[in-house]
Parts: C-alpha cells; structure tokens; sequence
C-alpha cells in the first residue's frame, strides 16, 4: 500500500508507511549511497554516508522514517561532498590494501571509492596499528580493514541470542572485538554469513578465499548503486 | 586470584539481584574490591548474567573510570581541564610524578598508587583538583601533594587525608568534603529558603495538565544547554503510551567549565527531588532516577540520605505529598566517567547498564526512553526552576530574563577573574556585566558554555546570556591577556577525541584528524591552505556527525578561527603553500654519520 507522498531531489516518489528513507528511495530507483545499512538489519546509522537533507537539517536516512509530504535532498554538490570525505575519513582511518585484500572487487568501501571518483583521500592518512585476530577456528578478523558499521554486531548471534561480535573500547581506539566461544561455535553457514555481512574484508572465513576471478566479482562491470538505478 | 574472582563476582552479582541492567553498578563494585576488571573477570561476570564476553567488555573498556589493569589501591585522578592549568597543574602533575615515582597512565609496582589524567570533575573555580578513591582534594599545591603522597604511603584512608572543610552541606558528617561553593551571587529563583514539599504540595492540588500548563506560560527551557522546552517535554511524554513513565535528572554535569550543579546537589537537593516529584506528577510517571556522574560520587550518601528523609516525610514514596494512589520514588543511578552520557539518550543507555552510546531517533525519549518506556530527561537546575514555578507562578518566572529566555540562570564562573564561583544571573546579561560582577576585566576572551560551546573576544563581550544569543549550559571559562588560547583548543579538541563514543565515522575519524592538522599548524608547519581545510572540515564533522558531541566538538576551532584568526595566522608559512611533514636531512642523519658521507640533499 503506497500510502505516502513524498520527493527526492524533486522526484515524486511514493512510499509505505514505516519505511526509511533509503528503503523507499529504493523502491523509487533513486540510489542513497549506504554502507553501514543491510537489508533486513536494524538500522545503525554508524557510517552516516546516506546522510540527507530533510527541512534545511541532516540525518541519516538509513534512520529516520520517511513521513507524507517530505521534501529529501539528495544529490545535492554539499552532500556529495560531505559523503565522499567520509569515504575518504574511512580510508585514513583503517590500513585498506585493496589489491590483497579478498574482497577487492565485492568490497563496498572500495565500490564507493570508484562511485565518488575518490583518487587521493583530502586528510593525511593516519596509519594505526591494528591486531589481526585469527584466534577463532572459522574466522578471522582483520581490524586494519575494519569500518566499524556494526554489521556483524547487530546480525550475528549465539542460539540463545547473545552477541557474537560487540564494540569495545571508545572514540578512535573503538573497535569490534568477538566472544572467542561463541565465535567457536558458528556453523559453517553462520560464518559465511557473519562474512557477508561485512561489507569490507575484515570478516574472512577460513580456508576459502580468493574463489572468484577479476572480471566475475561484484563490483567488476557495473558501479555500486545501479542495481537500483536501473 | 581465581577463586577470589569467581566470590567476588558471584556476590556482588547477587548483591545486584543478577540484574543485567545494573551492568555498571556490578562493574563497579568488582574493581573496587579487585583492583581492576581484568578478562577473567570479564569472562566471569558474563556468564553469570549470561551475557556474551563482549557486552562486559565494551561497558568496561567504555568508561573513564573502570579499568582492565590495575589501577592502585589508591587511583589518583588529576583534572587537566585548562582552568586547572591556569592555577598551576603542570607543577602540581610534576608533583605528584616525583613524589609517587610514576608517569601519568602508570600504577606503582606495588600496586599501591595509580596516576592518571581525567577530564573536568566540576571544580573548576578550586583547582587544580584531583580525585582519590570518591574523595575530592581541591586547590592543590606541590606542598600539599607531597603532604597526601605521604599519606598514601602510611596508609591513610583517602577521607582520613581531607585536613580541609568545605563549605555548606559539604561539611555534613555524611559528606566531609573540602569543597567550598563559593556562590558569590544569590538570585530569587535557587538560592532561597523553600520549605520542603510546598510546591509538590501545591502541584497535587492542581490537575497534572494544569502544572503542565503552568511550566509551559513560565516559558521554562532546557538549563542543560539544549534549551528545549520543558512544559512541552513533559506534555509529549504525559501524552505518549506506556504502562509506566520514568522522570530522570540528568545530573551527570560533563561540560567541561560546569560546576553549577554539584553545587544545586548538595545545597538544594530537597528543591530538585521536589521538582522530579512535580514532573512525575505531571507526566504521570512514578519513578524518578537520579544520575549521577561517577565524580560526584562523594555525595552519594548524603543524597540517599536526603530522599530517606523525604521519604519519612512522606513527601515522597507511598501517596507522596500526601495524594492517594500518587507513589513516586527517586533511586540514584551512578555513571562512571564518559562525557557523552550528558545526552539524553546515551545517559539512558547507561542507565541501563551499557555503553554510552546516544540512540537514534525517532523514537524520541519522550516515547520510549528509559526501558522503552516514556521518559523525560531534565536537568538538575531545570528541575529546581519548575519547583519555584509552581510555587511562584509562571507569570513570576516569565517576568525575568528576555522574550525568548525566560528566568534566570546558574553560572559557573572559572578561569582568570577575581572571583570565581556561582553567580545566578537573569537571561540578557551581558559578558561585560558578568565580567565586571567577577572582576575578570582583563579578559581576552571567555569560553561560553564550555568547550562544545564558543570562544568569544572582546568585540563581543557587549552580547546577552540567553539562548538565542551567547547559550551556555553554565560553563563560562575566563581566559585573561597572556593565556595562549591555541593551547586552550588543543586541550578542548584533545578532550573530544578521548569522550567521542566512537559509533559514527565523522565524529571517530574526524576529530582526531581535527586534532593532527591543529598540531600541524601550532608546530609552524601549515600554510593557508591548511586553515582553509581545517574550515571546511569542521563543517563536515558538525553536519555530518549523529549527536550534539560530534556537532559541536569541532567549535572550539571554529570558533576561534572566527574570532582569534590572527593566533593561527601567526603560526602558518605565509610564502609557502606547502611545508613538508618529513625532514630528509633529519631521517638520513644517522646512517650518513653511519657510512662517513655528507648528504648533498640539493639534488633531491
């Protein structure tokens, strides 16, 4: 039931009630570049990339309900500006070596770089030493690629529902951290999936990699978002 | 150690009633008997609540004061606010270093003393200022450091090394600090001799609409700083669904320069409990919490005891104020050191026992706060204003201050002026009249409403106090002709990278990039072009961050490089439009005098 009216950069759009904004301007084919957003997850709005422009403010559209007679800017020069630095924030702040990483080609961090035409990031990198931890039998995760989104937080749990993954630490030295016991008992699919639901390679399965050719993966032939341009 | 773990935790976890949402409380009460909550403890108290490891470390590794490695039978916590280095920090931090024969961030072997920094602690117009195990120690000298570290070393209990007395409630056997009020300026709203329970009195005898209607004609706002409305926050939380509302005080005083509400605390607590009484009633909420910064924990029990007493004298509890079937009650939730908790939502997070983090909204508090049920967060002093408006009247209230700032407020004076303390001022007053009343008129600029808020120079000094003008939350920071103010935004920017929570990438990655490009251009190597970036960064950071820490963190440059530009001006290589970070000659200096050569660093 598309019982709500509303626009994107002047587009009427239309939208069912309780959708995000992102999840209507989908339905619509209008791409607001996301990263931290996973269909099906509970919003976080940690990246913050899919910030908008609603009555003269910003949020993020990953969060916030879409309402009848909203006006959403979009594509505006200032936003697209802003959403790049934080591409390019995200750049600095990790130790991302695209062409030995395994998700070179599916990464969306890295499909976001070439979709904003990011060619130097504006800030000096910044280099941190960060732990690979391959301590688990079936994952291993390396913080060095890590964007904090919270993925693997909010969408892998134990049976009995206790966190997997959790944030600890805070401000710059935040960072994901996994309960080894739990982590030990993931079956195989649940660490596939904990896998694929990080959108860079910080998440990797054990004993597998590298399996689709250059040319085959995600991101290879077309730029992320235009699946929902089309 | 093992077994002693698992008692430990196994007891305190009982004490808590195995309840998960009293995460910090159990944190707390392990370290102080542990030394520390180390992973084995972690681990430990997970499975007891069955939690996952992560949950327990992430609250743990989220808050100043809980720590994984030991932090000393006694843990001194030194602020390094920057009004605590104009009253002398640096010797008094070198002091402690010498005596004790430590660094800041270390414990001694024996385990007996840690040292370590932490961000304001509310005692600003009395520093330099530390905090030892709960006990505050004010107005620190070398001489006096020397007096307590010998004290630590005989054994002293940290309240057995207070020689001084506070002032007011502060010198109750239930408190015994030495921490003076210094309220140098009384006005008609706070300071006055109310008699307990009269203005509950009066809410009960009006309808909850009518005390609302009432706060609302008073045009009463937010006195955190935010200044939302507070009749209209009590209206959508009286008008949202829920089978129980919550009345919190926000009482976890952050912003670094405030000290107006540790001050509301102890002298007026019966005035605040009144006020969360009054807005229980008018929202239809029953349950009150009280929370409490982690550095205030040394009025802990006289608070208690104050609610004991309103208790006894029934003005709350069991048909509190005497109204039957009206039965409202104030426990005290403790924090434990993050400034982000000073937002509403990160605060009921914690309240909760977890991390700090804010929440997204929609849903608003208002709707579903504190358990997911309805919930109004006020401020300490915005709820001593609604006590006196009941009493008083709106009219009364409305009367003072401007159009769009109604009453009066609390000030916390500090810095470089005669006299610092507490000053209830109307709304409108000028930075110049504030000045003169502190006798601070040298001033080359004062911080209004603390590092989140603005650094100002004397062009605007002529400006109002009120939230459509100079808004301050309290913090007023004066800073006088010699201080160097880029120092003083280092120290700010310093501050918001340690307090940001980390969830959202521009306030995380952006601050600390802040921070670098600022260190850049005070060691002399920016150019123009790095304050036109520095700019536009601050722009992105403050509109792209997801709550007020990360949209105002970036103002102390802001502001400053509106007001002072010619202090950075002053740093950056005007002829130049790029100075290199790397020194070549400085890299292979070593391994030329290594190899015998001299390098010839011209062709390069």
């Amino acid at each position: 039931m598309s019982d709500i009216k509303f626009t994107i950069d002047g587009k009427e759009c239309s939208a069912k009630s309780g959708q995000t904004i992102v999840e209507a301007a989908k339905d619509n084919g209008v791409y607001i570049p996301t990263l931290c957003h996973f269909d099906g997850l509970k919003p976080a709005g940690t990246c913050r990339i899919c910030t908008v422009k609603v009555g003269g403010r910003n949020m993020a559209a990953c969060t916030t309900p879409v309402t009848n007679g909203m006006v959403v800017e979009n594509k505006t020069p200032e936003l697209e500006d802003a959403r790049k630095a934080i591409i390019e924030m995200l750049f600095v702040e990790g130790n991302h070596m695209c062409p030995t990483c395994e998700k070179s080609g599916n990464c969306e961090l890295q499909a976001l770089g070439y979709r904003y035409l990011m060619m130097v990031p504006r800030f000096p990198f910044l280099f941190p030493k960060r732990a690979v931890d391959a301590s688990s039998p079936k994952l291993y995760i390396d913080k060095n690629r890590c964007v904090q989104c919270l993925r693997c937080v909010r969408g892998v749990t134990s049976a009995d529902g206790r966190k997997v993954f959790g944030l600890v630490m805070r401000g710059g030295h935040a960072q994901i951290s996994m309960d080894n016991e739990l982590v030990a008992q993931l079956s195989d699919a649940e660490a596939l999936k904990a896998m694929e639901l990080c959108p860079v390679g910080a998440i990797l399965r054990k004993e597998v990699g590298y399996a689709v050719p250059i040319g085959k993966r995600k991101y290879d032939t077309m730029p992320i978002g235009s699946d929902i341009e089309k | 150690m093992g077994t002693n773990i698992e008692t430990t935790v196994k007891h305190v976890i009982e004490k808590y009633q195995r309840n998960k949402t009293r995460l910090l409380d159990i944190v707390r009460d392990v370290q102080s008997e542990l030394g520390c909550v180390s992973d084995e403890t972690i681990i430990k108290i997970a499975k007891e609540l069955n939690l996952s490891k992560v949950d327990v470390e992430g609250v743990v590794t989220f808050y100043h004061f809980f720590s994984k490695t030991p932090v000393g039978k006694y843990a001194v916590y030194l602020n390094n606010n920057p009004t605590a280095y104009l009253m002398g920090r640096a010797a008094v931090a070198k002091a402690f270093e010498e005596e004790i024969g430590i660094s800041f961030g270390q414990t001694t072997s024996d385990g007996q003393i840690g040292l370590f920094d932490t961000s304001c602690i509310g005692m600003n117009d009395q520093e330099p200022a530390a905090i030892i195990n709960d006990v505050i120690f004010t107005n620190l000298t070398p001489d006096k450091v020397k007096a307590l570290v010998k004290d630590m070393k005989n054994g002293l209990s940290a309240q057995d090394m207070v020689k001084e007395s506070g002032e007011g409630n502060n010198q109750n056997e239930l408190i015994k600090a030495m921490v003076k009020n210094n309220i140098q300026r009384k006005g008609p709203v706070y300071f006055t001799d109310q008699e307990a329970g009269i203005g509950l009195k009066k809410a009960l005898s009006m309808k909850p609409e009518e005390v609302i209607e009432e706060i609302k004609k008073s045009n009463l706002r937010g006195r955190g700083g935010a200044g939302f409305p507070t009749g209209m926050k009590w209206e959508f939380c009286r008008q949202a669904e829920g089978d129980r509302k919550f009345m919190i005080c926000n009482a976890d005083e952050g912003e670094p320069g405030t000290f107006k509400d540790r001050v509301l605390l102890t002298e007026k607590p019966e005035m605040l409990f009144e006020g969360m009484a009054i807005g229980g009633y008018a929202v239809g909420a029953e349950n009150g919490v009280l929370y409490l910064r982690a550095e205030y924990m040394y009025m802990k029990n006289y608070l208690e005891n104050v609610l004991k007493t309103l208790r006894e004298k029934n003005i709350l509890g069991k048909n509190a104020g005497g109204k039957d079937g009206f039965n409202f009650d104030i426990t005290i939730q403790m924090g434990a050191g993050a400034y982000v908790c000073g937002e509403e939502s990160a605060l009921i997070e914690s309240a909760e026992g977890k991390r700090g983090e804010p929440r997204n909204r929609p849903p608003f508090p208002v709707q579903k706060g504190f358990m997911d049920l309805p919930t109004s967060v006020n401020n300490v002093e915005t709820y001593c204003s609604a006590t006196r408006i009941i009493v008083e009247g709106g009219d009364w209230f409305k009367k003072m201050g401007t159009a769009q700032s109604s009453g009066t407020k609390v000030l916390s004076v500090s810095g470089d002026c005669k006299k610092p303390g507490i000053y209830e001022v109307e709304f409108g007053t000028t930075v110049q009249t504030l000045l003169e009343m502190v006798e601070g008129r040298t001033a080359k600029a004062v911080q209004v409403g603390g590092p989140s808020g603005k650094c100002i120079g004397k062009k605007d000094f002529g400006k109002r106090i009120c939230y459509d003008e100079l808004a301050t939350g309290g913090s007023m920071m004066i800073f006088g002709p010699d201080r160097d103010l880029l120092d003083i935004v280092h120290n700010f920017m310093e501050f918001f990278v340690e307090e940001s929570c980390g969830w959202c990438v521009p306030c995380r990655a952006g601050n600390v990039l802040l921070l670098n490009k600022l260190e850049t251009i005070m060691a002399g190597k920016g150019t123009d072009k790095d304050l036109t970036e520095l700019e536009s960064w601050c722009k992105i950071v403050k509109s792209m961050s997801r709550c007020g820490l990360g949209q105002t963190s970036p103002n102390p440059i802001e502001s400053t490089l509106q007001n002072f530009r010619e202090i950075y001006e002053a740093k950056v290589q005007k002829d130049s439009d790029y100075v290199p970070s790397f020194d070549l000659a400085e890299a292979v200096k070593a391994s030329c005098k290594a190899a015998g050569r001299i390098p010839n660093l011209g062709e390069h």
